[in-house]
């Protein structure tokens, strides 16, 4: 007992009696980090790994077959001086963030409040509402949107119907990214749920002292639901922001890994992709990859420093 | 100025299920009704049918006369306090009060002096610019009665409002509510399950029991004459003694005694007297039970004693002042046949 604790190196308090501190903590605890075991593998080799390898190759130039090669600041100077593709991406990215979010949350939050006012059958409904986000970012959906939305799609069928020769919805550039907001509007269920779920947290007698107080239902939605829900809307911002920032693989299938037609659907992250995989620029692609981690990085900060102001916590 | 509220044969049903089986009732202008009852009873849905929050299945409701069954609830001339005190988390105190006067599109410096006269009658004025969180729950609820008080309804309406308090908060409150309809005169009803609230605050008492009133009246008057077993056994504390008797021409049997109210007694089933009406002094009433004391409790004031008959019937008495009763002891209960009531097989009381 006493040469065990000797060779962990206990001190000599904890030695007397009992096991010693780290034989007793490999005891207790060592079916615990046996479970942990898979994800510290996948957190240090499948992401922390290739994290810090990424911002070192942003630093390089590295074509995958021969050796980086150190090239400073250059691949970031390039980014922000003489490149006019990054600055599109950029901008289609930045359009696709500022009109998908709102619109999808807007959305969803009507559709909530839709399915909030207790009416039956409401699991079927919120079950079928939120599956186009469990399917829609899957390229088959991607596929069945370009069939839908192309020249000869669903879409102008229907319009044909009543006379109307619609445009190619995917190929016409005034339209493209307009198609990829909508399909990323349909992917409304994750925040509709979680607006769901914020909805039934109100408490139904402050709609009852507001109703006797007179208040119209449009009036109590301005001045009860929304700031009572805002830490909702706040977290679904958020994660909808990175999401949006995030996206790829719509306009990957969409317009076929091109972010044709002129460029008006290639977001930032297919731009990220034709340099890597596409002209086998690592080293850019990762300072690329690190440019958009700051970007997100800030949107997110931004919106934290500004949530003191808008978003009522209860407690 | 004050508004008298009636109710006809006043029904509230979900789908088959009757909750309020036609209730009649009259409130006079100015007085402070108490709904009480065990919970599930129907009283706090009683008073929402009032306010207009549940729909009325069938029946009148009145207000000054006027027919109200269809008028939505803000043109009802109602305010409530709810027991929850639903105060908006997000507005300040000043906000809360002030939210139903904007609502009413009213002139913002009339809402100023309200909002301030209302803070003033409730002593809340330093805590206008604050957050419900930041509250204490008694001024929680000082606030939820100033949101009532602001709009200056002709009735006031409480549901359990002091049942988030504790006990000695409780008391307070309880007194001030009582003061704030000495002053302001209106027409209130109280929900509450507490029967000592219900005594001390109200003019009428209106016991229900599932969806039915069980006796509606003064305080005095349902403790002096209940008119069955269940308002006997609700109104009072401790809760009167029920013992089960049986008659024998013109008088009472229980256990081993024979004992005679010198009124009528016919179908008497069960006897109830008050704790408070027992005594253990010879002499000082009619002898109507012997029986050994289980358990003393000595209050100061009072002398609680709890306490078993011949024939395993439990018997609480209370006993003014100090009083030496021993553990074990058999003694005479006596009761005052003025104060003892009686009951027939049916629950009812007989006169």
């Amino acid at each position: 007992m006493t040469a065990r604790s000797f060779e962990t190196g206990t001190p000599a308090g904890e030695r007397a009696g009992s096991p010693s501190l780290w034989s007793r903590i490999w005891q207790q605890d060592a079916p615990g980090y046996l479970f942990l075991l898979p994800w510290f593998i996948g957190f240090f080799g499948l992401t922390l790994g290739p994290m810090i390898s990424s911002l070192y190759l942003s630093f390089t130039h590295f074509d995958l077959l021969t050796a980086p090669r150190w090239a400073g600041l250059d691949n970031y100077v390039r980014m922000f001086t003489n490149d006019p593709k990054f600055s599109a991406s950029m901008r289609v990215t930045m359009f696709f963030v500022i009109f998908s979010v709102p619109l999808k949350l807007a959305f969803a939050l009507g559709v909530a409040l839709l399915l909030n006012r207790g009416m039956k059958g409401l699991p079927l409904y919120r079950a079928l509402f939120y599956l186009p986000s469990l399917l829609g970012a899957s390229v088959a959906i991607a596929i069945l949107w370009r069939q839908i939305f192309a020249g000869d799609g669903l879409v102008n069928k229907f319009l044909a119907l009543f006379g109307i020769i619609g445009p190619s919805w995917i190929s016409n550039p005034n339209y493209s990214l307009w198609t990829l907001i909508v399909l990323s509007i349909w992917q409304f269920g994750s925040p509709m749920i979680i607006f769901l779920a914020g909805l039934r947290q109100i408490p139904q007698d402050m709609y009852e002292a507001a109703s006797l107080d007179g208040a119209s239902k449009w009036r109590q939605f301005w001045k009860i639901t929304l700031p009572l829900l805002t830490p909702v809307v706040f977290f679904n911002a958020i994660i909808q922001t990175i999401e949006a920032f995030k996206s790829f693989t719509p306009a990957f299938i969409i317009s076929g890994g091109t972010g044709n037609p002129i460029n008006s659907t290639l977001f930032y992250t297919l731009y990220l992709y034709q340099e890597a995989f596409g002209f086998f620029r690592m080293g850019y692609a990762s300072a690329l990859a690190w440019v958009l981690l700051a970007l997100v990085a800030i949107f997110t900060a931004f919106s934290f420093l500004t949530s003191k102001y808008w978003v009522h916590y209860d407690d | 100025m004050a508004t008298s509220i009636e109710l006809r044969k006043l029904e509230k049903s979900y789908g088959d299920v009757a909750v309020i089986h036609g209730v009649d009732l009259t409130i006079a202008p100015g007085d402070f009704t108490v709904f009480v009852g065990p919970s599930g009873c129907g009283k706090s849905t009683l008073l929402r049918m009032i306010a207009g929050l549940e729909p009325i299945t069938g029946g009148d409701l009145l207000i000054d006369g006027q027919r109200m069954n269809e008028v939505p609830a803000a043109r009802r001339g109602i305010a409530m306090v709810f027991q929850s005190y639903a105060l908006y988390p997000h507005m300040s105190v000043y906000q809360n009060l002030a939210f139903g006067l904007e609502t009413a599109k009213m002139p913002k410096p009339e809402i100023e002096t309200r909002v301030r006269r209302a803070a003033e009658i409730l002593k809340i004025e330093p805590l206008l610019q604050r957050k419900p969180k930041q509250l204490s729950g008694g001024q929680r609820q000082r606030v939820a009665i100033g949101r009532a008080i602001v709009r200056e309804p002709k009735i006031f309406l409480f549901d359990e409002p002091l049942s988030n308090l504790d006990a000695e908060l409780r008391v307070a409150m309880r007194v001030e509510i009582a003061k704030l309809h000495n002053d302001l005169g209106n027409t209130m009803i109280y929900v509450t399950h507490d029967q000592v609230e219900a005594m001390t605050m109200a003019d009428k008492i209106v016991v229900l029991r599932s969806g039915v009133i069980e006796q509606a009246g003064a305080p005095l008057e349902l403790y002096n004459t209940p008119r069955n077993l269940f308002v006997a056994g609700f109104i009072g504390s401790p809760k009167m003694n029920f013992l089960t008797v049986n008659e024998e021409t013109g008088a009472l049997k229980t256990g081993g005694n024979r004992l005679s109210l010198g009124r009528n007694s016919a179908g008497a089933a069960t006897l109830g007297i008050r704790p408070e009406h027992i005594t253990i002094n010879e002499g000082s009433g009619v002898k109507f039970a012997d029986v050994r004391v289980d358990l003393v409790e000595n209050l100061g004031g009072q002398t609680v004693v709890y306490a078993t008959t011949g024939d395993g019937q439990g018997l609480n008495i209370v006993l003014e002042g100090q009083r030496a009763v021993e553990l074990d002891a058999s003694v005479s209960a006596y009761l005052d046949p003025a104060k003892a009531h009686i009951f027939n097989a049916e629950g009812l009381a007989i006169r």
